[in-house]
This record gives C-alpha cells, sequence and structure tokens, in this order.
C-alpha cells in the first residue's frame, strides 16, 4: 500500500475494485465502514453483490476481465470534462500528451457497451473520484489475477496521477496483499529475478555488494518464476524442488498440470506444518513450526514490519523453519552461522535498503514501516510523497485485452474464484472451529440460472472446464450475474484450481484464476 | 495547544481543554471506576460509577461526560461519591448471578473487581433474578445476558468499530436485555463473529467459548505476535498455559488494529494443536510415508540435492518459499537457494 491502514477512516473517497475487504481483509473492511460512518464516498467495481456493493454510492457491476476498458472510459470522461490535476501533471509527470491521445478511443457509450456498465454510473463514479481532495484507490486478487493483471495495475496508477491522488495521506494506490508475509516474501527476495529489496540478480554492481557478503560466487541468471518451474518439470529440465510452506497442489490454477509436473520429478521434499495435498506427493516431508512456536517478522500490507513471537515449543519433534534449512546448509558444506532470527534480520538490514534502520529490538510492540533508511528514522506512513522512486511519473497507454478463455457453448459459464470471510487460504480448513462453522464450499449461482438448469439451493452438482471437473454444493444467490459462477479455493474436497485456467500474466505471471469457461450439470 | 488547570482532590493538575474530567483523572493516575466508559467508544454516560463531585454542582457528575475546566474543584473519593458508587454496585449485583466459582472471567471481571473495591453485599436488594437462555448457537461466541449489566459496550463497539450494528437494547426496565434483535441468537443474526464485543464486556456475559474451563487468568502467559491469516497484519495476545495455545485475546495497543480482530485471527489459532500437525520427519519407502529421525531425513535430503546437483546443475533444483513464513525464514531459503545451492530457481505463491 502506498497509505497506511489507519489513514482509511479518514477518507473521502474510496474506490474499491476486484476487492473484497469486508471478508478477505475484515479489519481494514471495518475501516472502510467507520470511513462510509464519517460521510465517506464509495465506488465498488465488482461483478458480485459483496458486501460493499450494498453501502456503495457506486457501484459498477463490471462484466469480469474488462477492468482496463472500465478505467480507460472513467479516465477520457475525466479529461473531456477538465477534471484532470493539471497542476500535478505538469510537474510530476511524462508522456500525457501521448496518454491522452490514445484514450480517445474510449469513448464512454464503447466502454459502456464492453464493460456491462451504464453510462452514468461511469460519469457519477469519474466525478466523485476525480473532485474529492482525498482519494483512495484498493485492489486486491480481483485485479491482478487476470491475463491482463498488469496492465489492471498500471491503469489504476494512470487514473490516480490523472488526478493527482497519490503521494498524500489518505490518498494513493493501495493493493490490499493476500497472505499475512506476501509482502515480506516478496521483500525478502524469495522471488526468482530480485535479491532482498528488490534488487535485480542480473546487476553486476548488486550481485558483486551480495557476493561479498554471501562470500561465494552468485548466478547472473534470472530463475524460474512459478509456471515455469511446472512447465520445466514436465520438460524434464527441473529435477528437484524443495517446496516450504505452500500447496501449489490446491492453490495454483490447472491443478492437475501441478501435479502431473511435480510427479515428473526426481526429489520433492516438502516442509510444512500439515501433510497438505502437495506434501502427499514428496519423497520427503518435513515438519516446520507454526507461527507460535518462531520468532521472526512478518510484513503486513502497509510495509509495517512486526514481531512474531515464540509463545510455545514446537509441536512434537517439528523444527523452526530456519533451522531445518540451517541444517540441511550445513549437510552441503556451508554452515550459514546465525544464532537467532535477530542476526538474520540484522543481516537483512545490512543488504537491504528499505530494512536498514530495521532490528528485532527496535520494532517491539507497534513495528515499523518501511522504508527505515536509518537506525533513528521512525518509519514512513505513506509512499511518493513529493517524488516517486523512478522520478517522474510515467502515463502508459494501456489498451483493453479480451481474458484468455471466455465462456462459450460447451462452457457456458463464467468461473470467478475468490475467498471467504471464515477461511484463509488452506491453513484455517485445520482450525475445527472454523472448520465447523464454513465446513464445505457453496459455489454461487444466479436465480434464473438455476432455474434454467432445475438446480435447487444446496443441491450437489458436477462443474467441469477444459481441464478437470468437481462436486460441489451450489448456493443460488443473485450475489452474482446470471452466467457466472463463483467458488472458493479453501476445499480439497471441491478444489477450485482443478477448473482454473493456467494461462498467465505476461510480466507478473499471475495466472488468471478470475476467469475461466465452466458448465454444470445436475447429479 | 491551549490547556487547563484544575484541582482534583487537592491536587493541581494541568491538561489539554476539551479533556474530560474522567480522562484528567486518568492521566494523572487518579483510579475512578468505570464499566460503560471505553477510550475507543463514544460516551454513554450510563452506568454512573464514575461520578465525583464537583464544587458548585447539587448532584454528582459523571466525569465521563463532564468537560474539565479551568479552576474546577473536583473530588473522586469523598463519603457521598463513594456511597453513590456503592449503591450502584448494589444494584447491579443484586441482579447478577453469582457463580463468580465457575465463571470464565473470574479474575478479569470489573463488576467483581469494584463489588470487592466498594465491599458490596449480595443480600441489600433481594428479589427476583433474570433467567435467560444463554445464547451458544455458534462455535465461538457463549452470550449469557444473565450476566449483562448493560453497560451498551459491545453495542458500541459493533456499531462505531465492525459497522455491523448487530447487537441492541431490547424491552425495558428489569426485562431489559442487550442483543441482536428480537432476542434471537448470534447465529440468526448478521454477526461475522469478530469477537469485538467480547473483546470489550467487562463481565461474562460474553465469553470465548473455545477458553472455557481452560485457564485462569493469574495462570495464562499473554504473548503479542502478529496474526498468521490475512496481509492485514493484525496483533493480539496469544494466551498460553501449560504450553499450549488456548486462546487469543486483544491487545490493546495493537498499532493497525487496537482490539478490533476479524473470526480467523481470533478464533483460528487452534490450528496450532490440531491433531492434523505433522509431529515427525516422513520418509516415503515403497510408496508409502515412514516416521525416520531427522538425521535420517536431513541427510537423505542432502545426498539427494547433491547428486542432482552435479548431475544436472544448480539450475534443475527449485524452491518455493512461503507467504506464511516469516521474513526471516524467506530471507535464509533464498539465501540457501542462491548461496549454496547456486541458482535463482527460487518463487512463492506471491500472487495468491
Ligand atoms: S461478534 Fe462482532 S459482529 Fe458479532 S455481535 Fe460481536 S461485535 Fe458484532
Ligand atoms: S453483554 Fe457485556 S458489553 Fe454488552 S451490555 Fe452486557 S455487560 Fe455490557
Ligand atoms: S485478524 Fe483477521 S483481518 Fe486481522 S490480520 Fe488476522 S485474518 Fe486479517
Amino acid at each position: 500500500m502506498t497509505n497506511s491502514i489507519n489513514e482509511i477512516p479518514n477518507a473521502q473517497v474510496m474506490f474499491v475494485i476486484g476487492s473484497n475487504p469486508t471478508e478477505a481483509h475484515p479489519v481494514i473492511g471495518a475501516k472502510m465502514k467507520q470511513a462510509l460512518a464519517k460521510g465517506a464516498k464509495l465506488i465498488v467495481v465488482d461483478p458480485r453483490r459483496i458486501e460493499l456493493a450494498d453501502k456503495a454510492d457506486v457501484w459498477m457491476r463490471i462484466r469480469p476481465g474488462t477492468d482496463v476498458a472500465l478505467i480507460n472510459g472513467i479516465m477520457n470522461i475525466i479529461l473531456e470534462n477538465g477534471w484532470e490535476d493539471k497542476e500535478f501533471i505538469a510537474e510530476r509527470t511524462e508522456q500525457f500528451e501521448q496518454f491522452k491521445e490514445a484514450l480517445k478511443k474510449y469513448q464512454p457509450e464503447v466502454v459502456s457497451k464492453i464493460t456491462g456498465v451504464p453510462l452514468e454510473q461511469m460519469l457519477e463514479a469519474a466525478k466523485l473520484y476525480a473532485n474529492a481532495e482525498k482519494s483512495q484507490i484498493f485492489y486486491t486478487l480481483g485485479i491482478t489475477e487476470h491475463t491482463s493483471g498488469t496492465d489492471n495495475v498500471m491503469s489504476l496508477a494512470n487514473l490516480a496521477m490523472l488526478t493527482g491522488n497519490l503521494g498524500k495521506e489518505s490518498s494513493g494506490v493501495n493493493p490490499l496483499r493476500g497472505q499475512n508475509n506476501v509482502q515480506g516474501a516478496c521483500d525478502m527476495g524469495a522471488l526468482p529475478n530480485v535479491y532482498p529489496g528488490y534488487q535485480s540478480v542480473t546487476n553486476p554492481d548488486v550481485r558483486a555488494k551480495f557476493e561479498k557478503v554471501w562470500g561465494v560466487e552468485l548466478n547472473p541468471n534470472q530463475g524460474f518464476m512459478i509456471p515455469d518451474m511446472f512447465e520445466a518439470a514436465h520438460k524434464k529440465s527441473l529435477r528437484a524442488m524443495y517446496i516450504v510452506g505452500e500447496d501449489p497442489v490446491l492453490t495454483d490454477a490447472d491443478a492437475n498440470h501441478v501435479r502431473k509436473g511435480l510427479e515428473e520429478l526426481d526429489f520433492l521434499v516438502v516442509q510444512d506444518i500439515f501433510m497438505s495435498e502437495t506434501a502427499k506427493l514428496a519423497d520427503v516431508v518435513l515438519p516446520g513450526a507454526s507461527f507460535a512456536e518462531k520468532t521472526g517478522t512478518f510484513t503486513n500490507t502497509e510495509r509495517r514490519v512486526q514481531m512474531v513471537r515464540q509463545a510455545i515449543k514446537p509441536i512434537g519433534n517439528a523444527k523452526a523453519d530456519s533451522e531445518i534449512i540451517c541444517e540441511i546448509s550445513k549437510r552441503l558444506g556451508v554452515e550459514l552461522n546465525f544464532n537467532n532470527t535477530a542476526d538474520i534480520m540484522d543481516e537483512v538490514a545490512s543488504l537491504t535498503p528499505q530494512y536498514t534502520g530495521i532490528s528485532h529490538e527496535r520494532l517491539g510492540i507497534k513495528g515499523l514501516q518501511w522504508p527505515v533508511p536509518n537506525q533513528e528514522h521512525p518509519g514512513t506512513k505513506f509512499l511518493h510523497e513529493g517524488k516517486f522512486t523512478r522520478g517522474k511519473g510515467l502515463f502508459t497507454v494501456i489498451d483493453y485485452q479480451l481474458p484468455d478463455e471466455l465462456p462459450d457453448e460447451e462452457y457456458p459459464f463464467l468461473l470467478s474464484t475468490g475467498r471467504k470471510l471464515s477461511h484463509y487460504n488452506i491453513m484455517t480448513r485445520n482450525s475445527a472451529g472454523l472448520d465447523s462453522y464454513s465446513p464445505e464450499e457453496l459455489a454461487e449461482m444466479n436465480p434464473i440460472d438455476a432455474k434454467k438448469l432445475g438446480i435447487e439451493d444446496g443441491e450437489k452438482v458436477r462443474v467441469a472446464s477444459r481441464r478437470g471437473e468437481l462436486e460441489t454444493k451450489v448456493r443460488v444467490t443473485d450475489k452474482v450475474l446470471p452466467g457466472m459462477l463463483f467458488m472458493t479455493l479453501h476445499y480439497k474436497e471441491s478444489p477450485a484450481n482443478v477448473l482454473t485456467n493456467a494461462a498467465y500474466d505476461r510480466v507478473s505471471k499471475t495466472y488468471e484464476y478470475k476467469v475461466c469457461g465452466v458448465r454444470v450439470d445436475r447429479i | 495547544m491551549s490547556t487547563v488547570t484544575l484541582n482534583i482532590d487537592d491536587r493541581k493538575v494541568t491538561i489539554p481543554a476539551g479533556t474530560t474530567v474522567l480522562e484528567a483523572c486518568r492521566m494523572n493516575n487518579i483510579p475512578i471506576p468505570t464499566l460503560c466508559h471505553d477510550p475507543e467508544l463514544t460516551n454513554s454516560g450510563s452506568c454512573r460509577l464514575c461520578v465525583v463531585e464537583v464544587e458548585g454542582m447539587r448532584s454528582l457528575s459523571p466525569s465521563c461526560v463532564t468537560v474539565a475546566t479551568q479552576g474546577m474543584q473536583v473530588k473522586t473519593n469523598t463519603r457521598r461519591v463513594k456511597e453513590a458508587r456503592k449503591t450502584v454496585l448494589e444494584l447491579l449485583v443484586a441482579n447478577h448471578p453469582l457463580d463468580c466459582m465457575t465463571c470464565q472471567k473470574m479474575g478479569d471481571c470489573s463488576l467483581a473487581q469494584y463489588a470487592y473495591e466498594y465491599g458490596v453485599k449480595d443480600d441489600v436488594y433481594p428479589g427476583e433474578r433474570r433467567n435467560v437462555c444463554l445464547d451458544d448457537s455458534n462455535p465461538f461466541i457463549v452470550r449469557d445476558s444473565n450476566k449483562c449489566i448493560l453497560c451498551g459496550k459491545c453495542v458500541r463497539v459493533c456499531e462505531e468499530v465492525q459497522g455491523r450494528s448487530v447487537l441492541d437494547f431490547y424491552q425495558r426496565g428489569f426485562e431489559s436485555l442487550v442483543g441482536p434483535a428480537f432476542g434471537s441468537d448470534l447465529s440468526q443474526s448478521d454477526c461475522v463473529l469478530c469477537g469485538s464485543c467480547v473483546s470489550v464486556c467487562p463481565v461474562g456475559a460474553l465469553t470465548e467459548k473455545q477458553m472455557i474451563g481452560k485457564g485462569r487468568p493469574w495462570e495464562i502467559k499473554k504473548v503479542q505476535t502478529t496474526c498468521p491469516f490475512c496481509g492485514t497484519g493484525c496483533s493480539f495476545d496469544l494466551n498460553v498455559k501449560a504450553g499450549e495455545v488456548i486462546g487469543v485475546t486483544s491487545n490493546p495497543e495493537a498499532p493497525v488494529n487496537g482490539r478490533a480482530l476479524c473470526v480467523k485471527g481470533r478464533f483460528g489459532t487452534d490450528f496450532i494443536h490440531s491433531p492434523n500437525r505433522l509431529t515427525a520427519p516422513l520418509v516415503k519407502k515403497d510408496g508409502e510415508f515412514v516416521e525416520v529421525e531427522w538425521d535420517e531425513a536431513l541427510d537423505l535430503v542432502a545426498s539427494k540435492l547433491r547428486a542432482i546437483k552435479s548431475e544436472y546443475g544448480a539450475d534443475s533444483i527449485a524452491a518455493l518459499s512461503s507467504a506464511h513464513c516469516t521474513n526471516e525464514e524467506n530471507y535464509l531459503m533464498q539465501k540457501f537457494m542462491r548461496a549454496v545451492i547456486g541458482t535463482n530457481n527460487i518463487d512463492h505463491c506471491a500472487r495468491t
């Protein structure tokens, strides 16, 4: 997030797109409601009738996968009416003229046809967003989990720059990161192209810095991203995998393809706290420790690094993941000399510009928001004040593309996936309490479709795509549009990802979880 | 900032203008009992326990809604104040079950604490006590309306912090109750089981079901930590007794969330002690997993990785790190892959 969570209650306009905070980030959702109670305006873009849709001043029930067209249309309206922030554009951005030219073809009437959003709603949204002093954009996986995910994100950046809604308190572009430490795992360089702190592995100066501290020569080539890994396993250019705390067989798109890739490997070691679907395929399974059994840090969606403190000893014979990694390393002849995780953080701080001033000792109860450039620095509440990381903000022309797979005669329903309040991916399935509260998948279907197919609320059906099939119960509800089916990815009994399309965004290689064609049959 | 100076119990106290007498006292460590006040919520001024004597006022003033003014003379501890507070408490106790021995809240109950401090006895106002059914219709929260003192904090937190407005007062007089509309159970309401109401209830009317019978406050160690479920990064206290996590309670110092949490963070950490946890290393032998010692498992992993690296090169090995693991573990994992194995084949589900 460029802003902080506690700036939300003071927002004037919130533009929530492809995000269902009251279920996926409930405490953030609650803060949005606090803002509403104080008179903030709310714009929601979502094909589903999510809870916030009913509280919105404008709810644009968009056709899935048409976000770029919608945002371009809204920007077109803003320019037509002269609502752009001319000063901000002149001082802090470049390539505006070219961009403006390219937007001309997104006439509101055309966009309305593509997106299914009425003209008046687009006009109202443009007016609210552009004319408030402080507007905040929030997005989640509904924006990134598309073949056009990177485009979607860049479009939102364009919208914020066009109206000068960036780099201020309660005004910015805020991705709500999904899992608890997704931000931290990225910050720490658990990515194939960058070292900790987003420093490129292909940059020789950066490499030299890490080689010096780590005392080894480093590989100059970028590694595989997740989808490439399974592809490489199929082709036998990847032979072994070490998977820690992830369950790609359940959580990655086109699960059957992932499973086959893992089965091709010569050796698979999985380290986890439960016997996951992926662990079942492993040659060796190592029992890791839960968050309650170890000390370290997580970094949340507003860049706040906070302590995770050990409360109990690891269960049974389990070990903290850091200890296991060090043990394996030692057996490969390299001692990763750390006495404790505070030492590890000190090494992180020495190599990661955003974390320079961070140590376990300093974090205390409140944590620190990066960037923290030195030991005295109090942390950074919001980003891009006065200037962007790259200097001037660049307007990028983004054109609308269709999703990779759309419903057709054979697979007439559009399947979209997401999460629900009571579960978080799959870990929560092992909470007896949460599981009894929300024990099974209920795929959402519009009453019109249910009637056509003769399906009753609560009935079990078969759902199939080109890639696989599953059985699930159905909840008949007008939360979803006719022609649409919505499922979560929490249940291994109804594993939605056997259906989803593994086509991915060309830059981030994020799968298109949000759109694919399926058919529904009564059993 | 402008300030005012007033006199509390013959002490000169200077505070920012606009501060209430209650806040002024608390800033200066002068104890005032309260049951319905909460710094994060609006004031209702309903419990009358915080009354003080203000010079020039005929009746006692509730300090939580009285703004301090320049030169004000306040007494917090006179006989009249103490008698008034005691009467308030006697009336509450008269309609409160006295099963403190088995109550989950024992040791952490504001009513019991104040009753003790003010020497309240049970037999002052004998008469009928409420007798309504327990609501344990959901897996997480038990509502015992017989213990409710009608302070209204749960009503306000649900509305003001959670934006839900599930709870309200209904019926009047002796029959007064707080709960979801029409006396229904939480499970039939729009309640999302966030447990914020439990976190503010001063008595045993709202309690965490999973913690019942698991431990007394003085047996419990609280360890502040960060929620393992979503990117919001709420923090809370793990409650630990005898090496076991028995539940979660709010930590008011939590920088992101204060006392608010959602159903996952507050009630989902029982996965820690799930019987499904892996507790020993496993190696697949003839298609079946067999429990082995750590050394055997680690030696096997190391020898396989070494062999594959020497036969097919470092880039034939890849790792997935985890967005559930700590920063330190993710750092170590990428360092291991890059500096020890020698490949940049490391990724995680950054995008889910
Ligand atoms: S659990 Fe949360 S939503 Fe339910 S009544 Fe309590 S505060 Fe309201
Ligand atoms: S349930 Fe608890 S918090 Fe709610 S009014 Fe009763 S005593 Fe107060
Ligand atoms: S308590 Fe709920 S909202 Fe807060 S971090 Fe945990 S899962 Fe997210």
